[in-house]
């Protein structure tokens, strides 16, 4: 029958890029041999078809059609798939007037187009999930005239929730919310009012002065000395993130305060309101699925979508990172899998609409409760048997869940959170670099997941402990309407669901692999892609030979050195004992400030500092820096560095050295770098006047030089390689397609892990000797 | 009359061995009736007059050489070239032999009103020496005399404008050296001759030599050919050597020899226990060897590095001859195997060879993994005459901790060789096959080299060759409380103590295996019947 009725017609649906909208549309062309679909798609940089290509047809959900359809697959699509440009977040859908003779020519529209996320912000979820259903009614009612004269107006299916019933107990029927009772009545123009003026308000908020200051001073914290062009772009950053978590905030507390457990569900409840009230006399059906999860059969067992609601809770508990999540034992987790939520779409809307708009609810919860309980037994067994592998390799023990309440669990969290944030901000504000900072960079990482535990607590929490039981007689009323052949080939009753078999065979092998999680004995990381580990991938990326240019930092990237211990060592080449010791003292007193001096601006740092080399002797110094080449450059040097260079220079790369330290300091490096872009000071006659020739290169100056030589030389950026030990020098590093951190500071450890970049850990040669202060050797 | 070497067999009396084991010794017990101790000669008495002796040398020359004085006249080019940190082991107090003989040859070039003279430094493809290095070797008065007027140099096998091809040799080998000496009226060769390797033509065409040069004897196939190349007549490394010798005779180079020998007397006597019996040591030796033990046991690496480094030996002077090439190193080859030939019937299925802090390539820095394959299969394997103390497909225990350290400035081709060419294969032809050349001809090793205080980039590969020799002798190799990572590396197996050495000896050579102790330092030629 719904292969029948559903046969000719031209069905539009929005959302095709989320994880019901891909599953409705394969299963239309795949299932429906008579129908075409329309797409309606946000145009993306390169236009809506170009997206539908790439975001929809590539998904692994059309690999059962292709395989069926072999060659014929691009006919099909160019014969049944249409698409139209336009934007479900915008009055009359930005259609044009192409998009609006397609729309018109649709027998069925399904919106299922919502920003699911369940911490999107307040306004951009009213105005996608609150409005965005009554603009598409609104457009279909506008297009009427347009459509051929006699046909009929065309059936909406509109995608909500089960829980728009909002946090309630007991059972919620298949009907609109202002015929259900309990149900929250709020007017939704009000809403949207003082949803967008939130937005402008937060705004406002967060360009006040004392708010600015702060933005730049965390930006500051995060990337150290990175140069103004950075720190501003990040502080800009930083604000609109903040203005957006104040609107997550906000939408969350209006929900909680109306009786929702979160913005989605409250945006979703007002949106079936206005659409009710909108629709004039479309006729219209709602949909209302519960928690969607992975595909029981169509196309393939296990399908799925982007990262689901349940999944990051479930890996993080396989990780033993999440050791409690709270929940009622016999609470019903109402989970149901894709393929029934279309199957019971395509059954509405082969059935037609009725006189009267029509609710469905797509739930298991009402027919085979899944029980909170037995969900945490039947996730535990498996793990037990599938353990997730940590770092070396070790099976990770999944923790015993002991429901407790979701106040002591966010306690504990925030607990731990504190704990770390002490620890982390401790060993920021210390100088270390190379392993230890990358111990602070992995605790930054666990912060991370900790908060993001707790935010899953806050999220999810509410949802584990529903006790809404979300009624499905008319569902079931419509399945058993259908014949046989439809009931076997659409199935949607969840009484057919056997839980074991769904979470252990289908639906965790699914989440696991998806999450790209390594269980212990199967493939190790190292026989991964292209068998080899992550950083020796790193490693021949930056060797390839398609790079044809990689920059180098000097100081703490090829030597653990910087411009001070050349200058004590070149300072006390030529004093005697007593004024050597007074030397170093001198130096070591002054250390600190000159440490706080160079973080704070390299520049004015570098330029202060080389006025000690005032009236130094050019002829002398040179040829005593020739000396120091051996006794401090090569003896703190990194001998993995110094065979990065060559090594590139080997595979054909230019190699640049760009460094603060002084001309004749680098001149006996010249054999390793194509040029070497350094810190000059002008002289007078034989003598240095400690004045740069020219502004030192050091932050956003180094990315310019960069790309001047690049250009210089003919080589993209993007094949460009460059090594740097300091948040400092973050302009070069990101102006570079192949950045990678070597022994990195904490503040550019952290940036790195987070960016994935590649990290070096160079040592200086193992056993080597370690001057203790860099002076001179004695005569 | 000192006491000749002899080889003690040990038995349930025999106390524990001393056994060297880089920066610190052991006492070891070995298994009573099948293992047996060679022992060094006791040091030869030195010349009570050096200065006078080194004088009459000059003035007597052997072979066909007329005396020194005879040699020099105004106006001519001289060239006085001399061995280089390599030697001796350890550094010897001042005033070193080399200083002893160039002020007495300078005093002569002073008094024939020679001008024209430049000091060489004989560096092969070893580092440039330090100041301090070079004013240890030749004093402080002629280093102020002619350095600073830059007359003071060391040799430099990567220069292109400083070297200059001779010819080949019937063999075919390149015979390259440095220029100012192939040019210079005469060449007066300054060297020290510690052991019978040292000497003779290899001075000159080894030590003046390019790389270019140099590969012809350098090579795998020669040093597996030289049984051993401490025995110059069954050495193809001293052949090579030889031919390139009289091929610069034959085109007209002259060198007037230098060669003087030194006891075995390498320690000083607050460590006299070290190069005693141990049955024979005093209470104050037992003190010695007890507190110094101790203090290294608790010492950190670097610090007992720079310990044994400020080690100087109070070697004495035991003969010095000169004049024509071979005549000469054939009377010192005959002073050096006196003081260090020791007779040893027979070979065994095991020997110990405990390694001492300091080879020829690490004065003043570090032994690396390298240079431990290269001392103990290369040096202390080879010092036998007739044939190897182990016997073929026997095993070799060496003891030495074999860290995983490195020098950055002496030995950065080192580093690399050890990262990514050990690490790959431990054959001496497949490296040298695969390898040698791009290392030999690498600009950043040959900067180093020329500039800064590196060894060639070639010569962790000659290292490597020095033990191709052993490497195809021995069944095995153990290194006893060594850095197992670093010795698996080298293709060695780790063993913790000496006794499980055994044990893992074991599987190739069976339970009762016999068992040499090659008790060196001081070095002596095992003459192996």
């Amino acid at each position: 029958m719904i292969r029948e009725s559903l046969s000719g017609k031209r069905v539009a649906i929005t959302g095709a890029t989320g994880f019901l909208g891909t599953a409705l549309t394969e299963r239309l062309l795949r299932c429906v041999p008579g129908s075409e679909v329309a797409l309606l798609i946000r145009p993306g940089r390169r236009g809506a078809a170009d997206r539908v290509r790439r975001e929809v047809l590539r998904n692994n959900c059309f690999d059962r059609l292709r395989a069926q359809v072999g060659d014929g697959f691009e006919e099909l699509v160019a014969q049944r798939l249409h698409v139209m440009s336009g934007d479900v977040g915008v009055d009359g859908l930005g259609l044009d007037a192409q998009g609006k003779d397609l729309l018109a020519s649709c027998q069925i529209v399904i919106h299922s187009a919502a920003t699911v996320s369940f911490d999107s912000a307040l306004d951009s979820a009213v105005e996608i999930n609150l409005l965005g259903p009554s603009r598409v009614a609104e457009t279909l009612k506008d297009l009427q005239p347009s459509r051929a004269t006699g046909s009929d107006s065309p059936h909406l299916i509109s995608i909500s929730t089960a829980y728009v019933a909002g946090s309630r107990r007991g059972s919620a029927p298949e009907a609109a919310l202002s015929d259900t009772p309990w149900s929250t009545d709020v007017a939704w123009r009000p809403e949207v009012a003082a949803a967008r003026r939130a937005r402008a308000d937060q705004d406002a908020k967060s360009r006040e002065s004392k708010m600015l200051a702060g933005f730049a001073r965390q930006a500051r914290r995060e990337l150290g000395a990175a140069g103004t062009p950075l720190l501003s772009a990040r502080a800009e950053k930083l604000r609109d993130e903040w203005v957006h978590d104040q609107m997550v905030a906000l939408g969350k507390a209006r929900a909680r305060g109306l009786g929702w457990p979160d913005a989605y569900a409250y945006t979703k409840a007002l949106g079936e309101r206005a659409l009710l009230e909108s629709r004039g006399d479309l006729p219209l059906s709602i949909v209302r699925p519960s928690i969607i999860e992975a595909a029981l059969a169509e196309p393939v067992p296990g399908w799925i979508r982007g990262f689901r609601m349940a999944d990051p809770v479930i890996i993080s508990y396989a990780k033993g990172l999440l050791r409690e999540f709270p929940g009622v034992p016999e609470g019903i987790i109402d989970v149901i899998p894709v393929d029934m939520v279309v199957a019971s779409i395509l059954a509405v809307a082969a059935r037609g609409p009725l006189d009267e708009p029509d609710v469905f609810h797509c739930a298991s919860g009402g027919r085979n409760p899944l029980r909170y309980r037995r969900l945490v037994d039947l996730v535990r067994e498996w793990f037990q048997e599938n353990p997730v592998a940590d770092s070396s390799d070790q099976p990770i023990t999944v923790p015993e869940w002991s429901f407790p309440g979701r106040q002591r669990v966010a306690r504990q969290l925030e607990r731990a959170g504190k704990s770390i944030g002490v620890a982390e901000r401790v060993l920021q504000s210390l100088p270390v670099r190379g392993s230890r900072a990358e111990l602070s960079a992995r605790l930054e990482e666990r912060h991370v997941e900790i908060d993001r535990a707790l935010s899953y607590v806050e999220l999810y929490g509410a949802y584990t402990e529903t006790e809404a039981i979300f009624s499905v007689e008319r569902l079931i009323e419509l399945f058993d309407s259908l014949p046989e052949a439809d009931r076997l080939e659409f199935g949607f009753d969840p009484d057919v669901l056997d839980w074991r078999q769904y979470c252990q065979e289908v639906y965790l092998p699914s989440v696991v692999s998806h999450a790209r999680v390594r269980l212990v004995g199967s493939a190790s990381r190292s026989s991964a892609p292209g068998g080899l580990s992550r950083s020796e991938r790193g490693r021949r990326a930056v060797l390839s030979p398609d790079r044809q240019l990689a920059v180098f930092d000097l100081e703490n990237t090829l030597i653990a050195s910087n411009v001070v211990d050349s200058y004590s060592w070149l300072a006390t080449r030529h004093e005697s004992g007593w004024d050597r010791t007074r030397f170093v003292a001198r130096t070591l007193r002054e250390a600190p400030r000159l440490l706080a001096a160079d973080r704070a601006d390299r520049s004015d740092f570098l330029r202060y500092f080389y006025r000690r080399y005032e009236g130094a002797p050019v002829e002398q110094l040179r040829a005593d820096a020739w000396e120091m080449f051996s006794d401090l450059v090569i003896t703190k040097s990194f001998p993995a560095g110094i065979r990065r260079v060559r090594e590139h220079r080997m595979a054909g790369h230019k190699t640049l050295l760009i460094t603060g330290a002084l001309d004749v300091v680098v001149e006996p490096l010249r054999p390793l770098f194509d040029e070497i872009v350094c810190a000059r000071l002008s002289r007078r006659g034989a003598i240095l006047t400690g004045e740069l020739e020219e502004a030192p290169p050091t932050g956003e100056a180094r990315a310019m030089i960069m790309a001047d030589y690049a250009q210089a030389n003919g080589i993209d950026l993007a094949e460009s390689v460059a090594y740097a030990d300091s948040a400092s020098d973050l302009p070069m590093l990101e102006a570079a397609g192949h950045p990678v951190a070597v022994n990195p500071e904490t503040k550019l450890a952290a940036i790195a892990r987070r960016r994935g970049w590649h990290v070096e850990q160079w040592p200086k040669a193992p056993g080597g000797p370690r001057p203790l202060l860099p002076i001179g050797p004695r005569r | 009359m000192t006491r000749p070497g002899f080889v003690l067999e040990v038995d349930r009396s025999t106390p524990p061995i001393l056994t060297w084991h880089g920066e610190g010794y052991r006492l070891e017990r070995l298994p009573p009736g099948r293992s047996r101790v060679i022992y060094p000669p006791e040091a030869t008495e030195a010349l009570s007059d050096p200065d006078r002796a080194i004088r009459e040398a000059l003035l007597n020359p052997l072979g066909d050489s007329k005396p020194l004085p005879e040699l020099l006249s105004a106006g001519m080019r001289l060239t006085i070239a001399f061995d280089d940190i390599s030697l001796p082991l350890p550094p010897m107090r001042r005033p070193d032999n080399r200083q002893r003989v160039i002020e007495a040859v300078l005093d002569l070039a002073a008094g024939a009103g020679v001008d024209d003279v430049v000091l060489i430094c004989a560096l092969a493809l070893h580092r440039r020496m330090t100041e301090s290095e070079l004013r240890h070797a030749i004093g402080d008065r002629v280093y102020d005399s002619f350095a600073p007027s830059g007359r003071l140099l060391q040799h430099d096998a990567e220069d292109p404008d400083g070297l200059v091809h001779i010819g080949l040799t019937d063999a075919g080998e390149d015979v390259e050296i440095n220029k100012r000496a192939a040019e210079s009226d005469l060449i007066v060769y300054v060297n020290i001759n510690l052991v019978a390797m040292d000497g003779g033509h290899k001075s000159v065409a080894t030590g003046l030599a390019s790389y270019r040069s140099l590969r012809h004897h350098h090579n795998v196939k020669t040093m597996r050919h030289s049984r051993s190349f401490m025995d110059p007549e069954h050495s193809e490394l001293h052949s090579s050597n030889w031919r390139m010798g009289r091929l610069l005779a034959a085109s007209g180079v002259n060198i007037f020899q230098i060669e003087t020998t030194l006891n075995n007397d390498a320690f000083p006597a607050s460590a006299a226990f070290l190069q005693k019996r141990e049955w024979e040591w005093s209470l104050r030796d037992r003190a010695g060897f007890v507190a110094s033990s101790k203090a290294l046991s608790v010492m950190p690496p670097r610090s007992a590095r720079s310990m044994f480094q400020a080690i100087k030996a109070p070697h004495a002077l035991t003969s010095v001859h000169a004049g024509e090439v071979e005549a000469v190193h054939a009377a010192t080859t005959r002073v050096v195997h006196r003081q260090q030939l020791v007779d040893v019937q027979g070979q065994t299925d095991i020997a110990i060879f405990g390694l001492p802090h300091i080879c020829p390539y690490n004065v003043n820095s570090i032994m690396n993994p390298i240079l431990v394959m290269c001392m103990g299969l290369g040096y202390l394997f080879n010092l036998y005459r007739g044939m190897p103390i182990v016997r073929k497909g026997g095993v070799a225990i060496l003891s030495h901790p074999t860290p995983w350290a490195f020098h950055p400035v002496h030995h950065p081709s080192y580093i690399d060789f050890f990262e990514e060419v050990l690490s790959e294969t431990t054959d001496p032809a497949v490296i040298e096959a695969k390898y040698e050349e791009r290392f030999a001809t690498d600009d950043w090793y040959r900067h180093l080299y020329r500039t800064s205080h590196a060894y060639h980039g070639v010569h962790p590969f000659y290292m490597w060759y020095w033990g191709a020799h052993a490497l195809e002798h021995l069944g095995r190799v153990v290194v006893v409380g060594g850095d197992p990572k670093a010795v698996r590396r080298l293709g060695f197996s780790p063993a913790t103590t000496l006794a499980d050495a055994f044990e893992i000896a074991s599987d190739v050579v069976g339970r009762d295996a016999t068992i040499s102790h090659f008790h060196c330092p001081p070095i002596m030629i095992a003459d192996v019947h």
